[in-house]
């Protein structure tokens, strides 16, 4: 009965300045279907590139036993050899390429003298479309599919591979309720073929209905495996593997005086740019000076999308929603419109929107209030200077110079430099979305002292974070997010990780 | 461009450093200096490189008074081409159609000032309206309906190539009247007198290193103020001798031929005003932002589409000086003008070291790879080289100035 497909052991892996995985061990039945359940960051995708030879082999120490022998992947196709397929959570379809085409991507079937025979592929494709449940034409391009039929056809690619273990990565994070509820049944119908499956996701509900085990890990190491087949587990007994660790104590103490209500949004709704679909429903949140409001939700709940949406419409189509900052309604369509009203948003990908690395530190914290240092239009260097000095003290950017370039410091100080820019925008709202993210714990601390120092002055500050100790160290009122809606508002004095993650988790029928 | 809400301005700069500081900090690493800059000083050696060895190659024919006249005579046109140019790459585009431009703001000129015998500033105006017209056209498809760059002027390379022709009626104009003439062979020459030579160009060329020894210094001053890495002293002084004697010698030479020209004066002044205008003012620097990362200059409140229409008005503007300086220089207007003449403005902008992807760049980076073409070509010219060794050479030395900046940004990547 006892019989082991695939058994990872003491995974061990660094990135410089990080370990992600430290003594990870698994171990998934033959023909389960076996969730991964951990919270953002806790290395659930690491641990599968590290499975797939994402991280070739040599990158990593520890073992992999898949079938009885010992496996040495350095790259995909080593993986998918054996059997091995990995579906991420952003499809990797060519959109303008069709069904079957996708299917047999970098695996054509040829007829004679090598070339394409497109015949027996449209066939082939066919049947493998019957047997995940898709009726469409092997022909049609990917690219009229909905999210939904695009995974279907990712599992199909993946049964043409002969596959043996099936690693899904949130496979429904960007599916609505029936085309989930479709996918979930296929899982089970490929259980009952004899494929085994990985599941990683955050919505435990799904788990509990049809994982027979989960693994639960936590800050890179694993916490336990438990066993779902008897039904006795619950979605609450897992989120206490996902979040049991102590409340680091090395957040900064801050005396929370919370005075007026500086920004007000009432009945905002986001439609996805592409898809029709709602990332943000009909959310109300307000925060007062001197306050810090944290927004908790689990990856694609829709938090970065409601503060872009926010911040000058970056983010979304079809915004609709009420505005209010100081209590009086005002429109901010676009981004300048947006910090003139004194609302500073601080990205969560710093490199891919925060900062021109190629250029310095000076022009980086200038770049969204140069008006400030301008007269008709002419920028007054020596002045922008003075600011990135001041800014590098005040904030304790480590730079040999403010001329340096801003791709060639660490993670933390770019972070500082970002935060710079939007202080020197003088707003009286700062939306903070992942502002510690990637960096090491020292400058955690200083991001830290910086927020309260900026509470203190009588600015608003809303904190979206993955990292529940931290929502709960410095906030003083906490709102979740689940699937773009509010599931709850918390004071900080009522909040533990495991009533949020509870709310995090919380689906629409719970929502009620 | 960037409103902000009113507040207290930014406090007083830092006090009780007197300029005399500026006279002792500083540092003599000239090799860190060189190295933090590898990119800026290599397009300067090589230039100088280049030049010695034609010098040496044409027996010092290539630095003759005569000689030098007419590299800035020949060459202008495309020195003003590649300043707004290098603009567009910073941004992030690329513009194929600045040959058709000049041909087609040449004809417009032609035909008023030619055949129907309007004074030459009315032809000069036209042809300046014109380009800012086609400018404005490429500026709306790329800004506002969001159609690549490299779409949309090639289209408009067709388009304007197709209505010169049509301007002309397929036959060329000729010739001008002596006034127009003088935009591109006029001299100002023995305004001051002098013996043998004239006395203004080097009046000209001296204030030109006033200029410049002044404006140095004034930055010095308020970078030791602002507590800023300079320089040390000595190698502050001998960077602007070394500069000034190079402008003195290029004027003596100048004042040994034919005078100042007036495209040269043309010329200096648009490099000066461009050259503050990219470094200086909030247009110049949201270029730069959004060729640097799009994203975040979209997310700093920068209006992305404002600025890519005017980068673009501001393209046809100076393809139309070009255009001018061009009719008049060829003394009419040809259907086939200018033609591949927006290749040889983006070589200078690259070998200037321009960066492919955007946000790199500088005017002046741009003058120095369009002068090391003018160089190469001219010089070429001078040994009698065949046409079809020219375009290999230039060919060559393209690749190679891209092929340096990319080692030369690996390098960086990978010392992180």
């Amino acid at each position: 009965m006892d019989d082991t497909i695939l058994e990872m052991r003491r995974i061990t892996k660094t990135f410089p300045g990080v370990t992600a995985l430290a003594d990870v061990s698994l171990a998934v039945r033959r023909g389960e279907i076996h969730a991964i359940c951990g919270e953002n960051g806790a290395g659930k995708s690491t641990l599968m590139k590290v499975l797939s030879g994402v991280h070739p082999t040599g990158s990593y120490d520890g073992e992999i036993v898949l079938d009885g022998t010992p496996v040495h992947f350095r790259g995909i196709r080593d993986s998918e050899s054996q059997g091995v397929v990995i579906i991420h959570q952003e499809l990797a379809l060519v959109p303008h390429l069709s069904i079957a085409e996708n299917i047999f991507l970098g695996n054509e079937r040829r007829g004679p003298g090598g070339l394409i025979d497109w015949n027996r592929a449209n066939a082939e494709a066919a049947d493998l479309l019957a047997s995940v449940g898709l009726h469409e034409n092997p022909v049609t391009p990917v690219i009229q599919l909905g999210v939904g039929k695009q995974q279907l056809v990712e599992i199909a690619k993946a049964l043409s591979k002969k596959v043996r273990l099936l690693i899904l990565d949130e496979p429904t994070a960007a599916l609505n309720d029936i085309d989930s509820a479709h996918l979930l049944d296929l899982l089970r119908r490929l259980r009952d073929r004899g494929i085994t499956c990985i599941l990683i996701s955050h919505k435990l509900n799904e788990v509990t209905a049809i994982a027979d085990a989960t693994t639960v890990i936590r800050d890179g190491r694993t916490v336990e495996t438990l066993s779902l087949a008897s039904g006795e587990v619950t979605q609450e007994r897992i989120i206490r593997g996902m979040v049991g660790r102590d409340l680091d104590s090395f957040y900064p103490d801050r005396v929370s005086k919370p005075g007026e209500e500086v920004l007000r949004i009432e009945n905002w709704s986001v439609r996805h740019p592409t898809q029709d679909r709602l990332v943000v429903d009909d959310v109300s949140l307000d925060v007062r000076a001197g306050e810090v409001v944290g927004i908790a939700g689990l990856m694609g709940a829709g938090r970065t999308e409601l503060a872009m949406s926010v911040f000058g419409r970056s983010y979304g189509r079809d915004v609709r929603g009420r505005l209010f900052v100081r209590g009086r309604e005002v429109r901010a369509n676009t981004v300048a419109e947006a910090i003139e009203h004194g609302i500073a948003y601080v990205t969560e990908d710093r490199k891919r929107f925060g900062l021109n690395l190629i250029d310095d530190v000076r022009r980086n914290v200038s770049a969204a209030a140069l008006g400030r240092l301008a007269r008709l239009g002419w920028v007054n260097g020596n002045e922008e200077i003075r600011v990135a000095e001041q800014s590098r003290r005040d904030m304790n950017i480590k730079t040999t110079s403010v001329m340096a370039v801003v791709g060639k410091l660490s993670g933390g100080n770019q972070q500082k430099v970002v935060l710079s820019k939007w202080l020197f925008t003088n707003p009286d709202v700062l939306i903070l979305d992942e502002p510690t993210r990637g960096i090491d714990v020292g400058a955690k601390f200083e991001i830290y002292t910086i927020v309260n120092r900026l509470v203190a002055e009588g600015k608003a500050v809303i904190l979206i974070s993955s990292e529940l100790p931290e929502l709960l160290g410095m906030c003083d009122r906490i709102y979740t997010l689940a699937a773009g809606r509010i599931t709850g508002q918390v004071p900080v004095a009522e909040a533990t990780q495991e009533n949020l993650m509870d709310l995090m988790t919380k689906d629409k029928e719970r929502v009620g | 461009m960037t409103s902000v809400k009113t507040s207290s301005p930014p406090s007083p700069p830092p006090t009780g450093k007197s300029p005399g500081v500026a006279l002792h900090a500083g540092t003599s690493d000239l090799r860190a200096l060189i190295m933090n800059n590898l990119r800026q000083s290599g397009i300067y050696v090589a230039l100088v490189v280049i030049v010695g060895l034609f010098a040496v190659l044409t027996d010092g024919v290539s630095l003759s008074p005569g000689n030098i006249t007419n590299i800035v005579l020949q060459y202008s046109y495309i020195l003003v081409l590649a300043i707004g140019m290098v603009i567009i790459i910073i941004g992030g585009h690329i513009d194929l159609s600045v040959g058709s431009v000049v041909a087609l703001t040449g004809a417009v000129s032609a035909v008023l000032v030619i055949r129907e015998g309007f004074p030459w500033w009315v032809g000069i105006l036209a042809a300046l309206a014109v380009g800012v017209a086609v400018g404005a056209w490429h500026g709306f498809w790329v800004a506002y309906a969001g159609i690549p760059a490299f779409i949309v002027t090639l289209a408009g390379m067709l388009l304007f190539r197709g209505l010169t022709l049509r301007v002309l009626d397929n036959i060329s104009l000729s010739p001008f009247p002596a006034d127009y003439q003088q935009v591109a062979a006029g001299f100002l020459n023995g305004l001051l007198g002098g013996d043998g030579f004239d006395a203004f160009t080097l009046l000209i060329g001296a204030v030109a290193v006033a200029g410049y020894a002044v404006s140095g210094f004034r930055t010095r001053v308020a970078r030791v103020r602002y507590q800023q890495p300079v320089e040390s002293f000595p190698l502050f002084v001998a960077r602007v001798v070394l500069v000034g004697a190079v402008i003195m010698y290029f004027a003596w030479q100048l004042a040994h031929a034919r005078g100042l020209p007036i495209v040269l004066i043309i010329l200096a002044v648009l490099v000066l005003v461009y050259g503050l205008l990219t470094r200086r003012t909030v247009f110049g620097r949201q270029v730069y932002a959004i060729g640097g990362n799009l994203s975040a200059a979209m997310l700093s409140g920068v209006k992305v589409r404002t600025v890519n229409f005017w980068m673009f008005v501001n393209m046809g503007f100076l393809a139309a000086v070009a255009g001018v300086i061009y009719s008049s220089r060829s003394n009419g207007a040809q259907p086939a003008a200018g033609n591949m003449f927006e290749l040889d403005a983006i070589a200078a902008a690259f070998i200037g070291g321009a960066a492919v992807t955007g946000g790199v760049g500088t005017v002046v980076g741009a003058m120095v790879g369009g002068l090391i073409m003018a160089v190469m070509s001219n010089g070429m010219q001078l040994m009698g080289v065949d046409q079809s060794i020219q375009s290999v050479v230039k060919g060559l030395v393209l690749l190679v100035a891209v092929a340096f900046d990319v080692y030369n940004k690996r390098r960086a990547g990978s010392s992180r």
